[in-house]
């Protein structure tokens, strides 16, 4: 917990930086910079955790489709987290298994596992931009956040359900993402990210996404436990309902590996 | 008893003729005032770009499309048709230009998804890993070979990578795309000289606006009527700038969305070009023609302008939207407004010439032409009315708009037109009666000769009727278009060189989750898939059964003899894995199907953005969606092939639920409910008029009699048209209720002086038709040729709908001007033969 009490303290002292009297002598960007800092700040040393959630995808004709995906993931300081997703549902995808290594420069490693093949096979991971599981969710949605995917511009500051916001504008650096520009709004008290704007390469409204029940961890870590992302353009809406989250589980390295991907069930 | 009731409605007309001459200022002020009032419904009219518009809300075909609109992504699209000058797609310049204008499509207002065959996403192995799947654009293809980390995307492909392509590599590029079912015939061509770039879109609807208040709803309705519009404008402009970057590359433009542009453009334009050609040549040489009165003609045409102003006000007050048919309008009303004018102004200047005061010369035009004007306004307006039978919306739209400006009409010439007629100075002089002369000549031959001319006539008609059944129901929509329409020129181009713009999207629907990767189902779409593509009018079907065979020659390293589904392909040794028992006895079948499942995941999770598979599988994989694309072909081997793979799913698929539409599905059927559906209408309106004539007439017989020249028009015309067209579409099959109100005015008018002379003057048959001749003969002469002018006007239209019903209405009403002058009479005097001998007849007392 070293490092986290370091960076709790370079924290600390951004905020510092981050007080009104001092807001004037920032660029908008510099402020971004700093508020997406304090967000992952805040969010830094979890270790390993656990969490299984229930996908809900709706068409614009109102019908649903399920899915159901126990999720593993496992802190990787100075790069993209690693995880595991193993899927429950639809029944015959029982068993398949996702394993991804992001990385904040360069492409993703994902492989996956095909319990009928009993194969693992490594996919092409330069696309970023397709949907997760034919949801509305792209993979880039849903990978880890590391501040030097973006560069920044703070906007504003507006409220979201009473609670004080920063509103930025993050710009992603990247190749192949799917979108001009994202807007986030990140609430003054927690660093949580509230509610993100997505706009496509045209810079038209994509999709918005946003974020409620949140539950705290370890006294410390906020987790949303939905997540609702409608996507504008098709009027087509994936809600993700996460339930309660493991935090030390004791996952480690080994877990995450290509072996591990066949034992995982 | 007649001549009481005669001099009753004639002293109310009397007065109201009196008041109109004594408050002319008055009179000219309220009719402008209310006809101001009229048009400023105008305001409200919007123009409806889509062409959905065709279908009322509970279409059957409609409500199916939108079913699988919904469930899939929306197949609303503009393809860009690219051929190379020197015939060759597979040119590194010509891929540059192909590359380039696929990322600049994805600019285009409400794209979805850009498919051309640069960014095609193919699946295979690396040649160093067989587990290691690779999906990726066509153009990445040797460069994710060479590196595995590559990055390469399809907007990432650069200009130098497509010139560091050597030979061999295009070869085999070229070669991958000719061995894809999903591309050839559908993306380019097997010449490989013609290729397409198809941008999908999802403008907003109709359905985006329910649910909005106020602002919201302001902004989003004004989204739905500039999107079609804005996204034509790109592509134009895009299709310019492709030819301006590489001017070896012919563009053409097709698809949905031009479609709908071309149904709004070419209705404009028809009303910007074709109404001013009526307003101010046509109609104002004919007026004057006919009257040779300066004042006359000009107070006619500003009846003519109010009536149609006030149409188009009133299609806004009541809620109608601009469309194809609504363009019409003007022109429609234009004629038929000239026919009122005419009759009042013509006695006018008659009675002047004779002699008498303006004031009276006007009452007394007004006292002979009220009932006559005001009983045709009743029938036209009965005949547009029945349009209301239609079942495509424009088509009941039009009628309304029409019956208004024909309402208005009348208004205007019994108020505005004699008020302004008093204010303006009238000169007259006298003049010959040289007309007349010619319809004496006319009588005298009808009578003599009648004994010759009722069976000729009844023959010629009953010859040319025989051609009735050559005509066919069609309704395509691409031949809603002439050729100099460009939304025409390229899509026949597309159908002949590349695909085709009719498609026939099915959903198949299994009603289970995860249903369509069961291998019987995918051996029942594979089969459908061979039996649709044997049909000589299908260019090509997209089938998943596709997806799934490359997708199983992948997961097994790219052997060429895994390239099946993957049941079929276990007897060749690929998925090897499932002819091992399995540790815990999961049936064989259950098996294929989880590996199915996972193979469609797995391919998934490999797509980018607008490349995904939500165009052919369901959130829940229990359906999926084949696309058909057929020749140019007519609506009637439309229907007749969408039987036939009803019937092939009845016997091969019978536990499947099947949902097919399109708008080729839609409007081949809308076609043929349409015809019968007017054909219901025009028959009780023929009874519905029929019975006003016998009241009007006072004369059951005749009126049944007026049957006979008010069928035989439009079924001499559709034997004509039998003749030489042999098409029937939606716009013709409003023509039979639309020329029955005009019809009838000739048959009226006729009929009603034969009356007149045989009750009021006590003539015998032979003399009632000469008066009949001698007093209507011209005028009806004079209104046809105005009227035929008319719609022939309308029949200049490139909107071939409308140019098909004018020249249709033009040959009905032609026909009907020569049976009422050479079949009637010869029937009047037949019927009447047995009291020839009594000098009085009895016909009044009928009434």
């Amino acid at each position: 917990m070293k490092p986290a009490t370091l960076k709790t303290a370079a924290a600390l002292l951004t905020l510092a930086a981050l007080l009104p009297f001092s807001v004037d002598a920032e660029t908008p960007e510099e402020k971004g910079l700093a508020i997406a800092k304090e967000a992952k700040a805040r969010n830094v040393g979890w270790g390993d955790s656990e969490a299984s959630m229930t996908m809900t995808l709706r068409n614009k004709a109102g019908r649903e489709t399920i899915r159901k995906v126990r999720s593993k993931s496992l802190e990787v300081q100075d790069d993209g987290d690693k995880g595991l997703s193993i899927f429950d549902e639809p029944r015959d995808v029982k068993g398949t298994a996702f394993l991804s290594f992001t990385h904040i420069k360069g492409n993703d490693d994902q492989w996956l596992y095909l319990p009928a093949l009993k194969r693992v096979k490594r996919i092409s991971s330069s696309n970023k931009s397709g949907p997760w599981m034919g949801s509305e969710f792209a993979n880039e949605d849903l990978t880890s956040f590391e501040i030097e995917k973006y560069s920044y511009k703070f906007l504003r500051e507006d409220e979201i359900d009473g609670d004080k916001v920063f509103v930025s504008e993050l710009y992603p650096e990247y190749k192949n993402s799917g979108y001009s520009k994202s807007v986030s709004w990140i609430d003054q008290d927690h660093y949580r990210v509230r509610k993100i704007e997505y706009f496509d390469k045209q810079g038209r409204l994509l999709k918005v996404m946003n974020f409620s029940d949140f539950k705290q961890y370890l006294d410390k870590y906020w987790r949303a436990h939905k997540q609702v992302m409608t996507n504008e353009q098709t009027g087509k809406v994936t809600t993700i309902d996460w339930g309660e989250y493991k935090f030390n589980v004791g996952l480690t390295d080994k877990d995450f590996n290509k072996s591990s991907l066949k034992r995982a069930k | 008893m007649a001549n009481a009731d005669n001099t009753h409605d004639n002293s109310n007309t009397v007065k109201f003729a009196r008041m109109v001459v004594n408050n002319k200022w008055t009179v000219l002020f309220l009719s402008l005032l209310l006809s101001f009032l009229a048009t400023f419904g105008a305001s409200l009219l919007e123009i409806k770009t889509d062409y959905r518009v065709f279908f009322s809300k509970d279409n059957p075909q409609m409500l199916a499309f939108e079913d699988i609109q919904d469930t899939y992504d929306k197949a609303d699209n503009v393809m860009f048709v690219l051929t190379p000058k020197d015939g060759n797609v597979f040119s590194k310049q010509t891929l540059k230009t192909i590359q380039w204008a696929t990322e600049e499509g994805w600019k285009t207002p409400y794209v979805t998804r850009v498919d051309s065959i640069t960014n095609y996403q193919h699946t295979w192995v690396s040649p160093d890993d067989e587990d290691y799947m690779l999906v990726g654009a066509l153009l990445c293809i040797p460069n994710k070979t060479a590196d595995m980390d590559s990055e390469c995307e399809h907007d990432g492909v650069t200009e130098e990578m497509i010139d560091g392509l050597n030979d061999q590599q295009i070869k085999d590029l070229s070669e991958i795309l000719l061995n894809e079912p999903q591309i050839l015939n559908r993306m380019i061509n097997p010449d490989k000289t013609v290729t397409a770039i198809n941008v999908t879109v999802q403008p907003p609807g109709d359905p985006d606006i329910e649910g909005l208040e106020g602002e919201a709803k302001a902004e989003m309705q004004t989204k739905v009527m500039t999107a079609v519009p804005e996204i034509t404008a790109f592509a134009r402009d895009l299709k310019q700038r492709i030819m301006d970057r590489d001017p070896n590359i012919e563009v053409r433009m097709t698809g949905v969305i031009m479609m709908n542009n071309a149904f709004a453009e070419t209705g404009m334009n028809d009303m910007l070009t074709l109404t001013p050609l009526m307003l101010f040549i046509v109609i104002p040489l004919a007026l004057f023609l006919m009257l040779r009165s300066i004042p006359g003609t000009i107070s006619s045409v500003f009846v003519i302008i109010l009536s149609i102003t006030a149409a188009m006000g009133g299609a806004g007050w009541l809620g109608i939207f601009l469309t194809g048919p609504i363009f019409s309008v003007p022109t429609i009303v234009a004629t038929m407004a000239v026919a009122d004018s005419v009759h009042l102004l013509v006695t006018f200047l008659q009675n002047k010439r004779r002699g008498m005061a303006k004031d009276e010369a006007m009452v007394e035009a007004i006292r002979i032409n009220m009932m006559p004007i005001f009983l045709t306004s009743v029938t036209t307006i009965i005949g547009f009315l029945t349009m209301n039978f239609s079942e495509v919306p424009p088509l009941r739209d039009m009628g309304n708009t029409v019956a208004v400006g024909v309402a208005w009409a009348f208004f205007l010439s019994v108020t505005f037109l004699p008020a302004l007629m008093m204010i303006l100075p009238v000169k007259s002089k006298a003049r010959e009666q040289g007309e007349s002369k010619a319809m004496d000549k006319l009588a005298d031959f009808v009578i003599t000769k009648r004994k010759i001319l009722l069976p000729a006539m009844a023959a010629l008609s009953i010859a040319i009727i025989a051609f009735l059944p050559k005509n066919d129901l069609n309704d395509e929509f691409v031949k809603y278009f002439d050729e100099t329409i460009d939304f025409r020129v390229d899509s026949d181009y597309t159908a002949d060189n590349l695909t085709g713009l009719y498609v026939m999207l099915y959903s198949i629907q299994t009603g289970k989750q995860d249903g369509i990767h069961e291998s019987e189902f995918l051996d029942t779409i594979e089969s459908f898939s061979s039996f649709a593509a044997q049909q000589p009018e299908v260019l090509h079907v997209q089938s998943y059964g596709d997806v799934m065979k490359r997708l199983n020659k992948s997961m097994n390293g790219d052997k060429q003899d895994c390239y099946n589904l993957p049941k079929q392909s276990l007897d060749v040794g690929c998925n090897a894995v499932l002819n091992e028992p399995d540790e815990e006895g999961v049936e064989l079948d259950t098996r294929i199907r989880e590996l199915t499942a996972q193979y469609t995941l797995m391919y998934e999770t490999s797509l980018p953005r607008g490349m995904d598979l939500n165009n052919q599988l369901n959130g829940d994989k229990s359906s999926t969606r084949m696309q058909l694309s057929l020749k140019n072909i007519s609506s009637i081997e439309v229907i007749a092939l969408e039987e036939k793979f009803a019937q092939w799913f009845k016997d091969n698929a019978s536990t499947l639920e099947i949902s097919a539409s399109s708008p080729a599905i839609m409007f081949s059927h809308v076609g043929q409910r349409n015809i019968y559906s007017m054909i219901q209408g025009t028959a009780i309106a023929l009874v519905l008029i029929s019975f006003i004539l016998g009241i009007a007439l006072r004369s059951w017989r005749l009126g049944l009699l007026s049957l006979i020249p008010n069928i035989i028009p439009m079924a001499v015309a559709f034997g004509i048209w039998g003749m030489f067209k042999g098409q029937v579409g939606m716009g013709l099959s409003v023509v039979m209720g639309m020329t029955l109100g005009i019809v009838v005015d000739d048959t009226v008018h006729f009929l009603s002086k034969y009356l007149r002379a045989r009750r009021e003057k006590g003539m015998d048959q032979e003399e009632a038709v000469r008066y009949a001749f001698h007093t209507v003969g011209m005028a009806l002469t004079v209104t046809t040729i105005v009227l035929v002018l008319g719609f022939l006007v309308l029949g200049m239209s490139h909107y071939v709908m409308n140019a098909e019903m004018g020249i249709m209405t033009a040959i009905t009403l032609a026909a009907a001007l020569i049976i009422d002058f050479l079949l009637l009479p010869p029937l009047l005097m037949l019927f009447k033969k047995s009291k020839k001998t009594k000098p009085v007849e009895s016909v009044g007392e009928k009434a």
